[in-house]
Parts: C-alpha cells; structure tokens; sequence
C-alpha cells in the first residue's frame, strides 16, 4: 500500500475521532441538563412543571425521530450559519450533535430513572434544594448509567459519522465508501472497517471501566 | 416541640378522593418518645411526613420547635429542616458516598466547609459505635451498621425532632433491639423528641412513652403505653395488645365454653392485673378468703415503661356463689376481670 494511501486512512482515522469528539463533548454538555430537566420536571418530580415537560419531551422525541441522514440535509442552512460551510469536518459535526443531545438526554433520563426515590426524599428531608438533589444526589447516584448512556452515544456516534461522507463530511466511513467502494478496493474497506471496529472496541472498553470504578453497589 | 392540629391529607377528589389524614391532632412535648401504630395503609406514612412537609396536608396547621410549617415558603422550610432528622424503613443511604461521606451529607447541604466536617462527623459515628467502618460503602454494611449510618446523618445538623419511619421494620428482631436501645439513648443524652411510626407493638413497648393508634386516618387513640398496653380504651387497641400478648385460651377449651352459667359449669376468665396487684399473692387469698380453687391455664408477665403487666387465663372452681364473689374481690383489688365463658365440669 502506498503512503498516500496511508496517509489518507490516517486522516480520516483522526476526522472520525475529531467529529465523534467534538460532537460527543457538546452533546454531553447539552444533552446531559436536558436529560436532568426531562426528569426533574414530570409530575410529582424535584421542580414539577408538567407542561414544559410535555413540550421538552415533544421536542426531545421530534430529535428522536428524523433519521440522521435526513436530519443532515435538512439543517444545511443552520450548519452554513453555525460554522460558513456544508461540507468538511466542522460541517459534520454539526447534525451530529444535534442528533446527538436528544439521544443522550433519553439515556440520561433513563439512569435517573434507576436512582430509588427514597434518596430523593430523604434529601427533601434534609431541606437539600432541587439543585442539591440534581448535584449531591441524582448526578453521584445515576453516574454508572449515564457513563453507559455516553458509552453507547460514542458508539453511534461513529456510526452516523460514517453517513457523513454523504454530505463530503470526511472520516473513515467517506473513505470506505470513495475508495473501497466506489474505486473497487476491498482492501481500504477492510482497512476501514477494521479501524472502526477497534475503535468502537476502545470505546466500550474505556466506558466499561469508567463505570466499574464509579459502581460501589 | 411538635403539634399537629385538624391535620387532614386527601389525595385525589371527588369520588375518587382517598383520605389518608381526617382531623389529626397530635401533640407531643420536648424530649418525649411518641409512638404511632397502625396497620399497613392506616395513615402512618402520610403522617409523619405532613410533620417536616414531605407530604402538604391539605387542611390543618403543624408547628415543629415553635415553627408553623405549613406557613413557611421553600427557603425558610428548607432551614427547618435541618432541625428536623429522619430515618427510614430503608435506610436510604448514598451508595455512592462512603460512611463518612454519607453522614457528611447534611452538612454538606448546609454549606459547612469541607475542613470542619471532620469534628462533626467523627463523634456522630462513634456515638452509633461505627467509628470503625468510615471508609466503608453501604454495599459493605449489614442492615443494622446502614440504619446506624443513618441515625448518624440524621443527628448531623443536630436536629431537635427525630423522625423514624418504620426504622426497624427491615432488620431481624435482635438488630432491631440493639437500634431501639440506641435511639433510647439519643434520646436520653441528646434531649431529643422522637416521633416513629411503625406496625409493631414491641417497638411501642420498648422505647415508647406514649402511643397514639391510627385506624383509617384518624387517631382513634392516644395514652401513656403504660396505660395502653394495660386497658386499651378501643376494640383495635385491644387486637393489637392480644396479638402482642398473644394470650387466648387454648382452642380445645374455647370449644367447650358455654355463654351461660349453670350449676354445673366453672366460668373461665381473663385476668388482667398491673401495678401493686402483680406483687400481690391474690391468687392464695382467693383460694383462703372465697373457697374457690384456681387452675391457671396460661399466664404472662410484661414489664412496660416502669410498669409490670400481668395476664392470666384461668379456671374458677367453686360453686356459683363463690366464683362471682370471687371475682367481686378481684375486681376490688384492680384487676381486670373479663368472663370468656363457662366450661363442664370435669368430674
């Protein structure tokens, strides 16, 4: 194999990580809160207000919804204003963390799901404020579900990064698909599909652990 | 020190509505042990949380250390709480934090700086005898260590109310002897006033001062436990005192009792007797004083609070004359004298 060829899975090894990375962070950052007040706000919860609820789900599930390569197309306006261009890595990175916040958020939901109600009130009992509970309580006590949560949010995020290339987004998937595709060279596929095996590998192994070290159950 | 008044809870409306509060009042004076017992789905739970608002009663007022609650907007009734300790059927404890951590918590809230927690937590896990287990995880803990845990953090902000909601109903019987003592002695050294709820008279009779019996919401008694467990004003009371004594007479005998007397029958009777009675040798008097023998069937002695509990199951054996007269001096010598009924004699 040539060195340019080399050269070519190295960089799209390295967009893969740069647009999992980056989207995977700024989901994190948003979908992390929306999760929390997705929780927090039903009925009967923390800080109850049952109709932003309602409309926070509604929204959360229409994210849900849109396939990604829809999605994709869809916001190349929004893309264009956020980073001045559709196509590259940044351009990708946008649809994916937009993807991204509302399937994080679900999951995040659903680790506070597990934590007991009696923590809750025996923190109301203790005159802990809704923000005490979400810090000193939920977050601590659901951190082994959410790392999980963001395990499997990594994992598809370098799946959808692999649609990327539909939009000239760059990555390993663009790749497999220009060259081991398109130019009939089963050997970049293998190559490509290889690299994004041991990465979605590295991935699982690393939240695995993460989540070891945090369970004390 | 805590004060309930007309305190009602309904959850619901219309025809669905369920009442799990009618017109509760409730008092109970610093320092003292009160103890609520009811069956499951009484109104226990529901009670003691209107105490520290977990649950808003939806009519009534309740004062906790000279503080209405019911009038206090978020900010003020988190303050209040921090005077106000809780424990739990299931401890409740972060799995997540440690033994330190967890009985840091409290304070944590109240934005102690992490350096003083130190001198504050240390002595609170010495005082429930954990002293050794700080860096231990509540997975690592038995039932008993986790409500001792517990009790720590409840006692961290140094409450003047402590709330126990069935704090002993998930240990086995000797943990739940050793954690009763422990919150007898919190109360004794600490001066603190411990309202609990459970479902078992033991837990009355061990710490309790006084009881109050709820039945569908409603307080339908409230006594000294002294007083209580000696002559129960209501027929529930009574269920749960015999089921406690578990004294009824063999049930070979109850299918032979006859409800009325005749000239061949002996009455069979449920003496009850406390205070000066228990040391006294009735028994032998009767025998001298109305010629009647006495055949005890089954007897039990109860030392509650300060006071000796006697119950005795019998046979009389006399002639009419005698047993009724025997029973008058019964009677006049404080004994509860309860005819069960009259069995044939054996000769």
């Amino acid at each position: 194999m040539s060195s340019a060829m080399i050269n070519l899975i190295l960089q799209a090894t390295l967009d893969t990580l740069y647009m999992v990375g980056v989207s995977g962070v700024i989901a994190t950052l948003l979908g992390v809160p929306l999760g929390v007040l997705l929780y927090a706000t039903r009925p009967g919860q923390i800080i109850a207000m049952p109709v932003a609820n309602q409309a926070l789900s509604i929204v959360t599930n229409v994210g849900r919804s849109i396939p990604f390569i829809i999605l994709m197309v869809a916001i190349i306006p929004f893309t264009r204003m956020l980073v001045g261009t559709s196509i590259g890595i940044n351009a990708a990175s946008v649809p994916l963390t937009i993807a991204a916040i509302p399937f994080v958020a679900r999951l995040v939901e659903g680790a506070l799901n597990e934590v007991s109600p009696g923590l809750i009130e025996a923190a109301q009992a203790m005159g802990a404020t809704p923000w005490q509970i979400v810090r000193k309580v939920l977050l601590p006590e659901a951190r082994g579900g959410i790392i999980t949560g963001l395990t499997i949010t990594a994992v598809t995020l370098v799946s959808y990064s692999a649609m990327a290339g539909a939009v000239g987004g760059g990555g390993l998937g663009d790749l497999g698909i220009r060259y081991g595709y398109n130019r009939f060279n089963p050997m970049i596929m293998l190559i490509t599909v290889i690299i994004l095996v041991v990465m979605v590998q590295g991935f699982q192994s690393l939240g695995d652990y993460l989540v070891r070290r945090s369970d004390r159950k | 020190m805590i004060e309930l008044s007309n305190v009602s809870k309904t959850y619901g409306s219309g025809a669905d509505a369920v009442h799990a509060l009618r017109d509760v009042d409730l008092h109970i004076p610093e320092g003292r042990i009160h103890g609520v017992i009811g069956l499951s789905g009484a109104g226990k739970s529901t009670l003691i949380r209107c105490v520290n608002l977990l649950e808003r009663p939806t009519a009534g007022s309740v004062t906790v250390n000279g503080q209405e609650m019911t009038r206090l907007a978020r900010p003020a009734l988190n303050q209040a709480r921090h005077r106000i300790g809780m424990i739990f059927q299931h401890f409740n404890l972060l799995t997540t934090r440690n033994v330190f951590d967890n009985v840091a918590l409290p304070l944590e809230l109240m934005g102690h700086k992490r350096a003083s927690l130190q001198q504050r937590v240390l002595p609170l896990l010495k005082l429930v005898g954990l002293d050794d287990k700080v860096q231990q995880f509540p997975a690592q803990l038995s039932g008993g260590q986790k409500q001792r845990v517990a009790i720590a953090r409840a006692l961290a902000s140094e409450p003047a109310v402590l709330l126990c909601d069935e704090a002993t109903s998930a240990l086995d019987p000797q943990t739940t002897g050793s954690i009763l003592e422990l919150l007898r002695d919190i109360n004794h050294t600490l001066g603190i006033t411990i309202l609990l709820i459970t479902h078992e008279m033991e837990v009355v009779k061990s710490i309790c001062h006084r009881v109050s019996l709820i039945s569908d919401g409603r307080l339908v008694e409230d006594a000294e436990v002294g007083d209580f467990f000696t002559a129960p004003a209501t027929q529930l009371g009574r269920v749960f005192l015999n089921d406690f004594l578990q004294l009824s007479p063999p049930q070979e005998l109850v299918n032979r009792l006859e409800d009325t007397p005749d000239a061949r029958t002996h009455p069979v009777v449920r003496l009850t007797f406390s205070g000066d009675a228990v040391a006294t040798p009735l028994i032998s008097r009767l025998a001298r004083e109305c010629g009647v023998d006495v055949s005890i069937l089954q007897a039990k002695v109860e030392s509650i609070q300060e006071r000796t509990l006697g119950l005795m199951i019998a046979e009389l054996l006399g002639t009419q004359a005698q047993t009724e007269q025997a029973m008058r001096y019964l009677e006049s010598h404080d004994l509860k004298v309860e005819v069960l009924g009259h069995v044939q004699r054996d000769d």
